[in-house]
């Protein structure tokens, strides 16, 4: 019998295809069924985010930084405005640090709800994302409270606040912390240690720790690879210094250490660590006026500043030059998705179609934040 | 390891590869590193024992003043826990510069974003296309000079 015949092909997947969560297209060469080669293309949800910012005032890019990782706007804003403040040397009151915290990590609950809901929808299981986006949408509404909007806030300033928080906030807060607590426990024994989903994502695209590291990848895609590192901790900003809570790492309870699942679980986890900094700093925020340091006028001398924090889905990064006057002279953005969607290629490579998949959404990628 | 004892140390091996170390305040501390050694002084930076820099926390490309365009590395050490920042200064007539990708793979991406946002030119980079921008879009946006062009592929643009 005459030898078949078998050629590569090129397969697009995206920028219109719903698992790449948002518009992203990935070329893939395949052999069969297998993967021989990822080529991410980006771009597609480029908004010129620097060249916008050099041309308006400091106050004013803080919108703006907001729709850059659309599902977790808080910790964009802190990131930001930590920079400009490092550059004008102000001190904040210990009140809107407290609150500052409270508010990232919500968005952290609310980020990683969405991540576990949509990768259970990428398995096939749709149940758990109905469950997700209920739950995140009770911390949406914490955020509508306190100042008006639920996705995308202007809500931390340079020097402050926009609004001071009420006792309703308060109230409903520690309410959602007594309802999570056995809502991970059910998605967690719906969709963790589901066996159907361990078969999917255990021992699929293991990415060892010493390459994440060298490819920049950071949050909760590196201590997957077991790799002990938070910035929270390793390199405190804001107040976290003052709270005890634990760094989740992918031990290999299920599947091996670095493998989907364990990339997956770390977010789970995370939840849980998140209630434990919001518990303890509800009951010990300070009295004060959340608007007493915001400057008249944002006029930073010369110089530059680049901070770095822990956002849901990685290092989030803002490197600012000033020269001096009103608008920034640069802005770059060092997004934690850009970084992490880099070694796709490396660690899809030999895996089926399907796999890939399951892949990308254990990154947890928002475009918003990949193209700026 | 402070930034001073860095400065000594990489002075001590690359002589005048190592430019000035900048310590005025608000800025951080950083130091220059002439643009054709980066890739020799970023290698030692990774390997050396003492300094351990196992990550590239950010690549910025910036138009730096008349003359230059910089390149400046956000490094930090995983295993150490310090952090340096290091810049080169590009010469805008010749914006050519040695690639780290294989020093660091996170610089692939990040050199061709700035590349792309920017101009100048990583040599040895792997895969030095446009990231951000259309193939087939002109000029570097983030260029002070830059201009925004009235028609792209026969489209007006309307800001």
């Amino acid at each position: 019998m005459a030898e078949l015949r078998t050629e590569e092909m090129i397969l697009n997947m995206g920028p219109q295809h719903p698992s790449t969560h948002g518009v992203l297209r990935l070329v893939l060469t395949l052999n069969g069924e297998i993967v021989e080669e990822v080529k991410p293309v980006l771009g597609y949800l480029h908004r010129c985010f620097e060249k916008h910012a050099e041309a308006m005032t400091y106050p004013q890019v803080i919108p703006y930084t907001d729709r850059m990782d659309y599902l977790n706007a808080m910790s964009n804003e802190l990131a930001y405005v930590l920079a400009v403040e490092k550059l004008l040397g102000i001190e904040v009151p210990e009140r809107v640090e407290y609150i500052r915290v409270i508010m990232s990590e919500l968005q952290r609950i609310a980020s990683h709800l969405v991540a576990i809901g949509t990768y259970g929808n990428d398995s096939g299981a749709m149940t758990p994302f109905l469950y997700c986006f209920m739950d995140r949408e009770k911390v949406l509404e914490l955020f509508e409270i306190v100042c008006g909007a639920r996705m995308l806030y202007n809500y931390i300033w340079v020097g402050g606040l926009s609004h001071d928080i009420t006792p309703e906030f308060i109230t409903k807060t520690k309410e959602l912390i007594k309802y999570l607590r056995p809502r991970m426990k059910m998605i967690n024994n719906l969709l963790s240690y589901n066996k159907i989903f361990i078969e999917r994502t255990a021992k699929i695209g293991i990415l060892p720790p010493e390459v994440a590291i060298n490819a920049g990848v950071s949050g909760p895609t590196l201590r997957g690879s077991g790799v002990k590192y938070d910035l929270r901790k390793s390199d405190p900003y804001s107040i976290y210094n003052k709270f005890d809570f634990d760094i989740c790492v992918g031990t290999g309870e299920r599947g091996v250490v670095g493998d989907c699942w364990n990339r997956y679980i770390v977010r789970a986890y995370e939840i849980e660590q998140s209630l434990r900094i919001i518990e303890q700093a509800i009951d010990s925020i300070p009295e004060g006026d959340v608007q007493s340091a915001v400057p008249k006028r944002v006029k930073p001398v010369a110089g530059e500043s680049y901070v770095r924090t822990e956002s849901p889905k990685g290092e989030l990064g803002y490197y600012i030059i000033s020269d001096g006057s009103l608008n920034p002279y640069r802005v770059k953005a060092r997004s934690p998705s850009f970084c992490n969607i880099s070694v796709i290629n490396q660690i899809s490579r030999g895996h089926m179609i399907a796999d890939v998949v399951m892949i990308l959404g254990s990154f947890d990628i928002v475009l918003g934040c990949i193209d700026r | 390891m402070e930034i001073n004892e860095i400065y000594i140390k990489l002075k001590s091996v690359f002589g005048d590869g190592i430019g000035e170390l900048k310590t005025d305040l608000p800025v951080r501390p950083f130091l220059f590193v002439d643009a054709s050694k980066i890739d020799a002084v970023a290698l030692f930076l990774r390997d050396e024992e003492s300094l351990q820099f196992d990550n590239l926390s950010c690549l910025s490309g910036v138009d730096y003043d008349k003359d230059n365009l910089a390149v400046v590395y956000h490094l930090c050490s995983y295993s150490l826990g310090h952090q340096l920042v290091v810049k080169c200064l590009v010469p805008k007539q010749d914006p050519k510069i040695k690639s780290v990708a294989d020093v660091w793979a996170a610089a692939e991406w990040h050199e061709r974003e700035a590349f792309d946002l920017v101009g100048m030119i990583f040599e040895g980079n792997p895969d030095l296309r446009r990231i951000l921008l259309p193939e087939d879009w002109e000029g570097h946006p983030l260029r002070k000079d830059y201009k925004v062009p009235e028609f792209y592929n026969g489209m007006k643009i309307p800001y």
